[in-house]
């Protein structure tokens, strides 16, 4: 797929990856051997009709392209874009075993792109069947819910915390991978299906649980995400200049830092940054850090890079736009003068025996300390749930860890007439997974109220 | 969209406003802050809660023109709307377990504002109420009339003695536990040196303190993490786990430092906000 050149990308926010061209849809489509047993299908959480779309696109009819994967995937043009598709679809796809699989990815890109640049028809609103629901998030998971159970017939509100719709697809994913129209396109065709969006509304504090379900809503679907960043409790990790990931992307990609003073949110980036962790946050936030303009954007991460848990895709993009790699590095104190950031202290580790999640452990090494000097530090080692919504409703069960505890199978929780799903329920995972709990929820919904 | 339902201007640079958010008046309580933005492309500013009113379904605020976003918000007149007003945001203070107990409530500057609910608050169920309030000078004063209404003993001070005692808040609570006026809590709400002071003064006594820290913050709900401070050697989120805390346990030196984390681009965005209100014949900066 064409990409805009990687010197030239590192310092502007617009997309990344262009797209395929009608031709070169058309040639990858005709690769798809459509198998009998479809395993392709069976790896996908939101359950695409892959075969049946990549047909569409090659017999050059997009738009049912579009249809096909819209009845089972609310939001298109971003799956084809942010979905890890290599351990997914893709993985078990039998043009794989010998070659290249099909780029199943970038065909759900090409359609969702061409139908949110040609469709001029909006979908028939479904009629209503007199339920409503509501949904607190508008994340992935959150809209996913929303979007099935509008299609369905319900009436459907979904409370936003922030004062724009769409959750860590506007906060959190940059620009360049994601671009926010693109979200945005996404979510009115939602409103189109007659799904109400509320933002500004923090469900917890402005209204509660109980609150919703006097208003009138039969049934309730947390999908309140991964929201309370997590530290690495090392010295000077207050220092002005230590951002979380978080912080650091909210402030770039919600806030549109990176046009101040056009707009009010300012940043500071410096010239030396250091981003911990090796997660996709960890590359997002690096490449932010590439494009205000830093000279050495570092990645600082304690394993190897077989064990980097961001997308091989996005490693490989971090690399060509310059960012280095330290890894098997753990920081061990971020050192300051004055009250700001100036440098970190870090040691070397090895690789031990494999832990719990089947990684190798990294161990320090002894006497292995060097320092780096730096001007800003981010933090992107992880998330717990937002503990808002579990800290104002005590009958709201959750692990001792922060996440909400529901049924595997149906995604229920504690309490009655309330599902949840995404990152408020796994800790902090992909777009996709929250997508397919959205999913799962939504059917749950719909059996819980037909059969009362 | 929010709604400016009132609008008035309580000194040269001090504004008051009333905005209509019935969710939030039917909501906050003392202590609680919301989060405005002006406009597209603002930025997310917290203020703490000035007043409630549940039958108008308004929301009283009180801010300070000083950086652009204030600048902004004071340059809109009733009747017109700001872009978002999400609340009510943290905890609340606790001031139930005070009734009956004696209570110094100080507040400094534009702090008075957040002092002036808590006092209130603590007066209506029965605290006995000394509230201390300190201003740069007589220009400056604000809820003079609210605060006595709502307090046993109202002290007046201010930095040049253009009206009430000279000096500072904390000469006055000096004075008062001096006399040997003993209190079960203190609140001290005002800026970072203030509160800071305030702390220092009262640790030998070993008079309960609380401090309501207004840090910056992006979102206020625990997801980003700018607002953090340390309190009692442990991170605290200010929007989360506060805004009220132990004024003995806040490391006040990290506070002020984080709090001058933008000062340069506040100072940029000010005087080209300036600039935008400066009268071409006279050159003066209009506030209005």
């Amino acid at each position: 797929m064409p990409e805009q050149a990687a010197d030239v990308r590192n310092k502007n926010f617009s997309e990344v990856a262009l797209g395929y061209t009608e031709e070169m849809a058309q040639e990858e489509a005709l690769r798809c051997l459509h198998c009998k047993n479809r395993p392709c299908v069976s790896q996908c959480p939101v359950n695409v009709d892959i075969p049946g779309f990549i047909e569409k696109i090659a017999t050059g009819d997009y738009e049912e392209a579009y249809q096909i994967i819209a009845s089972t995937n609310s939001l298109p043009a971003i799956c084809g874009r942010v979905c890890p598709q290599e351990t997914q679809c893709e993985s078990t796809c039998i043009r794989g075993i010998k070659g290249e699989p099909v780029a199943i990815g970038r065909l759900e890109r090409f359609a969702a792109d061409w139908h949110l640049a040609n469709a001029k028809e909006q979908p028939p609103r479904p009629e209503t069947n007199g339920h409503r629901v509501a949904v607190i998030g508008s994340g992935p998971a959150g809209l996913t819910c929303a979007g099935d159970l509008a299609k369905m017939g319900y009436e459907v509100t979904v409370y936003e915390a922030f004062h724009v719709a769409g959750g860590v697809l506007m906060y959190g994913i940059p620009e360049f991978r994601l671009p926010k129209k693109l979200v945005q396109a996404e979510i009115d065709g939602l409103r189109a299906l007659g799904v109400e969006i509320v933002c500004n509304t923090v469900i917890g504090l402005t209204l509660s649980i109980d609150d919703l379900f006097k208003s009138g809503y039969e049934a309730i679907f947390i999908g309140s995400g991964a929201g309370l960043p997590r530290f690495m409790e090392i010295p000077g990790e207050n220092l002005n200049q230590v951002y979380s990931a978080n912080e650091f992307l909210t402030r770039v990609n919600l806030m549109q830092a990176w046009r101040w003073p056009e707009t009010s949110t300012p940043i500071n980036i410096g010239k030396r940054v250091a981003v911990v962790g090796g997660g996709n946050v960890a590359m997002d936030a690096a490449r932010c850090a590439k494009r205000l303009g830093a000279d050495e954007v570092m990645i600082v991460y304690r394993r190897s890079e077989d064990e980097l848990p961001a997308r091989q895709e996005e490693v490989e993009h971090a690399k060509h736009e310059g960012i280095i790699f330290n890894l098997l590095t753990n920081p061990t104190e971020i050192k300051g003068n004055d009250g700001w950031v100036t440098g970190m202290t870090c040691i070397r580790m090895e690789l031990g025996e494999p832990d719990a999640s089947g990684r190798r452990r990294p161990v320090p090494m002894k006497d292995s300390e060097f320092d780096i000097e730096l001007d800003t530090v981010i933090m992107a080692i992880g998330q717990s749930p937002n503990p808002l919504l579990r800290n104002t409703t005590d009958e709201l069960k959750c692990h001792s860890w922060g996440g909400i505890i529901v049924d595997e199978e149906t995604l229920a929780t504690s309490m009655t007439g309330v599902w949840a799903g995404g990152d408020a329920v796994t800790g902090a995972a992909t777009v996709i997974l929250a997508m397919g709990a959205g999913k799962t929820a939504a059917q749950s919904i719909d059996e819980y109220i037909q059969g009362k | 969209m929010s709604k400016i339902l009132e609008k008035r201007q309580l000194t040269r640079e001090t504004v008051l406003m009333k905005i209509e958010a019935p969710l939030i008046a039917n909501k906050a309580l003392p202590g609680q802050f919301i989060i405005f933005r002006v406009e597209e492309g603002g930025e997310r500013v917290p203020l703490t809660i000035a007043g409630v009113d549940p039958d108008e379904g308004s929301v009283t605020i009180i801010f300070q023109m000083v950086g652009k976003s204030t600048m902004r918000l004071g340059a809109k007149e009733a009747g017109e709307s700001i872009a978002d007003f999400v609340g009510p945001l943290g905890k609340p203070s606790e001031l139930d377990p005070y009734k009956g107990k004696k209570v110094a409530v100080i507040g400094g500057g534009l702090g008075v504002a957040i002092a002036y609910p808590q006092a209130a608050y603590l007066y209506e169920i029965g605290a006995h109420v000394d509230v201390i309030a300190g201003y740069r000078s007589a220009d400056l004063i604000i809820l003079e009339d609210e605060l006595r209404s709502s307090s046993d003993n109202f002290y007046l001070i201010t930095d040049d003695g253009s009206s009430g005692r000279k000096g500072f808040v904390t000469d006055m609570l000096k004075e008062l536990l001096d006399e040997g006026k003993q209190y079960d809590l203190i609140i001290a709400i005002g800026p970072l040196v203030m509160m800071r002071a305030v702390a220092e003064l009262t640790r030998p006594y070993d008079i309960e303190t609380v401090v309501s820290m207004n840090t910056i913050m992006v979102d206020g709900t625990g997801m980003c993490g700018c607002c953090r401070l340390t309190v009692g050697g442990k991170t605290k989120f200010a929007c989360v786990d506060g805004p009220d805390f132990d004024a003995h346990e806040v490391d006040f030196e990290e506070a002020i430092r984080r709090s001058r984390a933008y000062v340069e681009q506040e100072d940029q965005d000010r005087k080209s906000e300036e600039e935008r209100h400066r009268c071409r014949l006279t050159g003066e900066v209009r506030h209005e």
